[in-house]
């Protein structure tokens, strides 16, 4: 048997309608057509009338949620894409993420963001928002780079009594796969140590562990040993695995798909900075997708993101410092 | 099935009962001293932030707050003071939101007309306009998931939110599921300071009804009388099965968008026009018409509102405010997932 990271959101959140009565998906074409991904593929017909496809209105489809998590469901977003979430940015960032700070009323709403680059994808089907929406207090914002992490972390999601913006990576949902789904799972808000090392720490989360991963294996040949740390979460930011990793290190990469102002590379590398500015060795570094929208074109878009080519050639340089 | 329903309304009809119009004026009268004595402690500088005021729009907010019953939902805007009382909410709890109070609902997290309470039906705006249409969609779906039924819920909103994205999008949702939303517009002309002609070119904002292919209601905002029955009609309508209701107030604000704003920019002959009569004073000729009440009984009935006013105003003003010590400085309900943050730094 094999499951792909797709399958494991879709099993996820099949295992979550059937567990608990309160929990439902709205979303446009998640009912009979099974969503544009097939992340609902035959879950309207297995829980009737909890599966319901919406209007193109991404403000109102989060209004609803929010009005319908005020009544204590636990309602589950698709947005189409990641990038369409701007429309209901209002409603997520002032509406969802107020609620509870201000009214004492837990908002347990999951928004998915099928996020990331895929070739030819262009300028709106392959934005990484995960920066913008944790800037928000009030938000949960996670990364799963792995099946297991797709499949736990997004039941964890919806148990969560808070709007989690859940970002699933596009890229992954065909390319990864595991032999079973998970029995156990490491909590919300722990970052993992995906491969050990000593030499470099290179920090990265969603699709951009399985590029750090590769450069690990590839300079393992030049008898570098680079520890791969998997945020998993960005906020919260497990901050003391990052630390624990980078004393062991001394050098510190971070590496998102993200734009490079702001966002998590930059969290990352003030947090070791101002926290840990005696363990390092060697100034610490970021490499993200440079500050143009991202390109349609697969020989520009390739050369948009940050790749293993591109991360290693940066890993080499910080190595030699 | 488009169904529009106009109703141009007959000021003074006597259509309701005593009992009801009483009501609903003692309602409108608490309402306006309340918002006279917001509107004094702002001059005097005891307010925290800007006063918004529902002059001139009691009648309408009160009908709507009247209708609405427990198990409800109810999303007032800046100007349903009124609403908010009819639908329950006490003058203690309207007082401690203005001056701040942590004993408020908002434990002065939030303030002046932000003020809610969720689970009990009455949502606490935000102030991006049309934001709370589909929130009140969406606690009326939960109702349907839920199988609780026979409830309805209520969005009051101003001619400029119909301009927004958000009213369409939660109109139109709400036509598709065919909700029991009765989504309130009362144009006052203004939206702060932009007439109507700069705000829509439509004929009239009952148009976006039949687009809609939602029941349309008009109302005279000036006549409780005319106000009362639409809102009952409306809202059970909407409960019965009706789908969603969109009623259009013609009225005017007797003050400015805030009382920060002299409003010197609407025109006089709005003023003039039925349209900018006083729905207090309107509302209590036909109470003396109607001998549903006399000079000595208005009397006794402004005193004891504005007995209950001050006594509210002088308890909340010797609570102390809230102290940000004592604050958790957390977003989060599921606090095992809080960042650690600390006076704004990451924490060592």
């Amino acid at each position: 048997m094999s499951i792909t990271y797709l399958d494991a959101i879709r099993e996820a959140q099949a295992r979550a309608l059937a567990d608990d009565p309160r929990v439902f998906i709205y979303g446009q074409d998640v009912g009979a057509f099974g969503g544009a991904f097939k992340a609902t593929k035959n879950l309207a017909q297995r829980f009737p009338g909890r599966v319901i496809d919406a209007p193109i209105s991404e403000d109102a489809m989060l209004g609803l949620a929010v009005g319908a998590a005020i009544e204590g469901m636990r309602p589950i977003i698709e947005m189409q894409f990641a990038d369409f979430s701007t429309v209901a940015f209002n409603q997520i960032v002032n509406q969802a993420a107020t609620l509870h700070w201000r009214t004492s009323v837990p908002c347990p709403i999951t928004v998915r963001l099928p996020c990331g680059g895929t070739s030819g994808s262009g300028p709106f089907h392959s934005q990484s928002m995960e920066a913008l929406y944790a800037h928000y207090p009030g938000l949960v914002v996670l990364t799963p780079a792995t099946v297991d992490d797709a499949y736990s972390m997004l039941l964890e999601a919806v148990a969560i009594d808070d709007p989690v913006i859940f970002c699933e990576h596009k890229y992954l949902y065909y390319h990864l796969k595991a032999e079973r789904l998970p029995t156990e799972a490491m909590p919300v808000g722990k970052a993992r140590i995906s491969r050990p090392g000593r030499d470099l720490t290179i920090v990265a989360y969603s699709a951009m562990v399985h590029e750090a991963l590769a450069v690990a294996e590839e300079l393992s040949a030049e008898r570098f040993e680079i520890e791969v740390v998997d945020l998993r979460s960005v906020k919260p930011l497990d901050t003391d695995t990052v630390m624990a990793s980078v004393a062991r290190t001394g050098r510190l990469l971070c590496v998102g798909e993200a734009w490079p102002w702001g966002g998590v590379t930059a969290e990352v590398i003030a947090r070791v900075a101002s926290e840990g500015f005696e363990l390092l060795d060697a100034p610490p570094q970021r490499l993200n997708a440079k500050d143009t929208p991202v390109p349609y074109h697969p020989n520009l878009w390739a050369a948009h993101r940050p790749t293993a080519r591109s991360i290693a050639a940066a890993a080499r340089n910080l190595l030699r410092r | 099935m488009v169904h529009t329903t106009l109703n141009p309304g007959t000021v003074g009809e006597p259509c309701q009962s005593r009992d009801e119009f009483v009501k609903a004026y003692q309602l409108m009268l608490l309402a306006r001293i309340l918002d006279d004595k917001f509107a004094s402690l702002y001059r005097m500088g005891k307010v925290h932030g800007g006063v918004f005021l529902g002059r001139g729009q009691e009648a309408l907010s009160v009908s709507f707050g009247l209708a609405l019953r427990k198990g409800d939902v109810f999303a007032p805007l800046i100007r349903d003071g009124a609403g908010r009382l009819a639908f329950g909410e006490s003058v203690l709890e309207a007082v401690r939101t203005f001056l701040g109070s942590p004993l408020g609902p908002m434990r002065a997290r939030d303030g002046n007309v932000h003020r809610g309470r969720p689970r009990e039906g009455m949502l606490a705006m935000i102030s991006h306009l049309g934001a709370m249409i589909s929130v009140v969609n969406g606690v009326l779906f939960a109702h349907r998931l839920k199988g609780v039924t026979n409830t309805a819920g209520v969005a009051c909103i101003g001619d400029g939110a119909t301009s927004t994205g958000a009213f369409h999008e939660a109109l139109n949702q709400a036509s598709i599921e065919k909700l029991p939303l009765v989504l309130v517009i009362a144009n006052n002309h203004y939206a702060y300071s932009t007439p109507n002609d700069r705000q829509f070119a439509c004929r009239s904002l009952l148009d976006r009804a039949s687009a809609y292919g939602v029941a349309g209601h008009a109302i005279d905002g000036t006549d409780l009388a005319d106000c009362l029955r639409v809102a009952n009609l409306a809202v059970r309508q909407a409960r019965s099965g009706g789908g969603p209701q969109l009623v259009v107030a013609d009225l005017l604000r007797l003050c400015g968008h805030g009382e920060h704003d002299d409003a010197g920019y609407v025109d006089p002959a709005l003023k003039a026009a039925p349209g900018g009569r006083d729905c207090l004073k309107v509302a209590t000729d036909v109470l003396l018409a109607q001998r549903w009440g006399d000079e000595a009984a208005l009397a006794a009935w402004r005193d004891e509102a504005s007995r209950e006013v001050e006594a509210a105003v002088a308890r909340v003003q010797r609570e102390p405010g809230p102290d940000p010590y004592q604050q958790d400085w957390c977003a989060l309900a599921a606090r095992h997932l809080a960042e650690g943050f600390a006076n704004g730094e990451a924490a060592a």
